[in-house]
């Protein structure tokens, strides 16, 4: 016997053609008289007693119709005999609520719903793509809009989210690029050292930071630290209707909202992979200067003479076109959160798993790109 | 209808506070085993600041709240976890698991609490479900995919899972249509006789003050104003109770409720 929290617990006796209950018949007690009995063997057995019981739950008055039920299936009539008025009550509430066999079955998965589901995954997908591009195009015709009539454009706000996405995001993006250029310059000298060309150290880094990572991982940085924010931002506001006030107080919220935020990100993004690319060259320049003796005026010398002024054009000129990805995902998915918090959270975390994703699809892209046209 | 019993709900001298903001001050209440009471007060009175205080979720600056002759806060954790089994919440809104479907949500007390076979879970947990009313397609369903109304009805079996003593209903009728609430209203009654519930809820809604409340509390001015049934509520010489329950709404309420004892 299990005593229950209020300290009882259930006991039987076994009469002539009755079965005599004691104690406390509840949902933490009943597990303890399955099988006790057979209550579907015609050994003589007619009734439950439950006179002397205490308390009767939901879970012991199910108890108890399942025995009738057991039985019934024996070919027996078993009667529940001494129940309270409140027992009995309880006990036709719960008869008239079984659920019924089909509502407990766990609908089998099979290879057809994959499929269904699978197809209806691609379908959203597609339909996802042709919501953005067309979302990219609203945009676009609507910052042409501003340029025919600059008078449109929210000036304020521009200056409030260049502060926001750009000036605040320095320190971190200065410090990711230099220790970027650190392990860099690191890495590359235990290779190099053993080739006795420690002095292309500069070449590595040069080439490495101004073409690709400086640029790519401030993206990447930017769009977990502001594509993420506009999303919440707008997505917080469409969930308290504030969007669709605009809308109704004839408010553009494309011009309101989305395009002082992505044109900051393009003026912002550039200026951030410039500090980026200057501060991942300085942590470079030092720690070859640290591991291999190569001096700040040997790595100028040779960074200016060896490197070509297209690796810093092909990284710069990037940049504003991982800025309009950002950008576009993050306002994007602030739109189309629904009415609920959830809906928020998961807009926000796909909305810096997709711009993320296709900054680096696009990275490759230009790769491609300037691989053909020769730069 | 159960008896109406003995004390099981004491709460006295309760103070709370957030900040500089007192939202009780010294604050008596009783609620007897076996009835209904309603808490009401205007916005910003601390209905349901005191509902979370008396279940243990906010902690009190001063004063005594006992259940089951047991305080809430000066007791160990393993006393406070026997003593929270023997009640249950509704939150406004259901405040369901929303990763869970709705029979997993009203399994979820019984899969924290005891150790039952997953089948006699089920069942309990469909018999729930029935009981406060959803139908049996709606076991499978996950709370975003159920209306306000049925996502409350939700709350509330999950609430009875355990077959508590107490139930504690944060405005269970709140943002639903009259009809709605009409029907939410007898499904309180229905299973407070069914299962001997003692029924603590917090509301604005008069019509349903009227339908359920063996008793009505008044909180206002920081404190329990007044305690008593619907006919006592109307004596009662507050500026704020007497508009209360003499306004054009309580008017209303009371004559349609009137209407429908004669019918």
């Amino acid at each position: 016997m299990i005593p229950s929290p209020t300290g009882q617990a259930v006991g039987f006796a076994l009469a002539e053609g009755k079965v005599i209950l004691t104690g406390a018949l509840r949902i933490d007690t009943v597990t303890d008289l399955t099988g006790a009995w057979d209550p579907a063997t015609p050994s003589g057995l007619r009734a439950i007693d439950i006179s002397d019981v205490t308390q009767v739950d939901t879970a012991g008055a199910w108890f108890l119709i399942d025995q009738q039920r057991q039985a019934d299936r024996g070919g027996i009539t078993l009667n529940i005999i001494g129940a309270s008025e409140a027992q009995a009550q309880l006990i036709q509430t719960v008869r008239a609520n079984m659920p019924t066999e089909d509502a407990l079955q766990h609908p089998p998965v099979s290879v057809s719903d994959r499929l269904e589901a699978f197809g209806r995954k691609v379908v959203r997908a597609t339909k996802v793509s042709v919501e953005l591009t067309s979302f990219l195009g609203q945009v676009i015709a609507t910052m042409a809009g501003i340029v025919i009539r600059p008078r449109r454009l929210r000036l304020t706000s521009l200056v409030h989210h260049c502060q926001d996405v750009g000036v605040s995001a320095i320190p971190i993006v200065a410090l990711m690029a230099f220790l970027i250029g650190v392990v860099l310059a690191f890495q590359g000298a235990a290779q190099l050292r053993q080739f006795g060309a420690e002095v292309f150290v500069v070449d590595l880094i040069a080439i490495s930071i101004l073409r690709e990572l400086g640029i790519l991982l401030t993206a990447i940085i930017v769009a977990g630290r502001s594509g993420s924010a506009f999303t919440a931002a707008i997505g917080s506001m469409k969930m308290r209707e504030e969007i669709d006030a605009m809308r109704t107080l004839g408010l553009d919220p494309v011009t309101i909202l989305v395009v002082p935020r992505v044109l900051a990100l393009i003026v912002m993004l550039p200026a951030l992979g410039f500090i980026a690319n200057i501060s991942g060259l300085i942590g470079g320049a030092l720690m070859s200067w640290i591991e291999l003796g190569v001096s700040p005026a040997v790595f100028q010398t040779r960074l200016v003479s060896n490197t070509d002024v297209w690796h810093f054009s092909v990284g710069m000129i990037k940049a504003p076109f991982f800025a309009l990805i950002i950008g576009i995902i993050g306002c994007y998915k602030g739109m189309i959160v629904g009415g609920n918090a959830e809906s928020l959270g998961r807009m926000t975390s796909a909305s810096v798993v997709l711009s993320i994703f296709l900054v680096i699809v696009l990275d490759a892209l230009f790769s491609i790109f300037f691989a053909v046209v020769g730069v | 209808m159960p008896e109406i019993g003995e004390n099981i709900i004491k709460v006295r001298g309760l103070v709370t506070r957030f900040g500089s903001h007192t939202v009780h001050d010294g604050l008596d209440l009783d609620v007897r085993r076996g009835e209904i009471i309603g808490v009401v007060g205007g916005s910003g009175t601390g209905k349901s600041v005191l509902l979370r205080a008396i279940v243990g979720l906010l902690k009190p600056n001063a004063g005594q709240i006992e259940v089951f002759g047991q305080s809430v806060r000066d007791t160990s954790a393993e006393e406070y976890r026997k003593l929270r089994r023997r009640w249950g919440v509704m939150f406004q809104d259901g405040a369901l698991f929303s990763s869970l479907t709705v029979r997993q949500n009203v399994e979820a007390p019984m899969r924290e609490q005891l150790d039952l076979p997953p089948r006699l879970q089920e069942l309990l947990a469909g018999i729930k479900v029935r009981m406060v009313g959803l139908p049996d397609n709606a076991m499978t369903k996950y709370p975003s995919e159920l209306s306000g109304g049925m996502r409350k009805r939700a709350g509330f079996a999950r609430a009875i899972a355990l077959d508590p003593e107490i139930v504690f209903l944060d405005e269970p009728t709140a943002g639903l249509d009259p009809i709605g609430a009409a029907a939410f209203d007898i499904l309180i009654k229905q299973l407070q006789a069914a299962l001997g519930l003692t029924v603590f809820f917090v509301t604005h809604d008069l019509d349903s003050l009227h339908a359920n409340c063996d008793r009505i509390a008044v909180l206002a001015d920081k404190k329990v104003l007044a305690v008593g049934t619907m006919n006592e509520m109307l004596e009662v010489d507050h500026p704020w109770v007497h508009e209360y329950f003499h306004g054009p709404r309580a008017r209303a309420a009371i004559a349609s409720a009137e209407t429908q004892g004669a019918l």
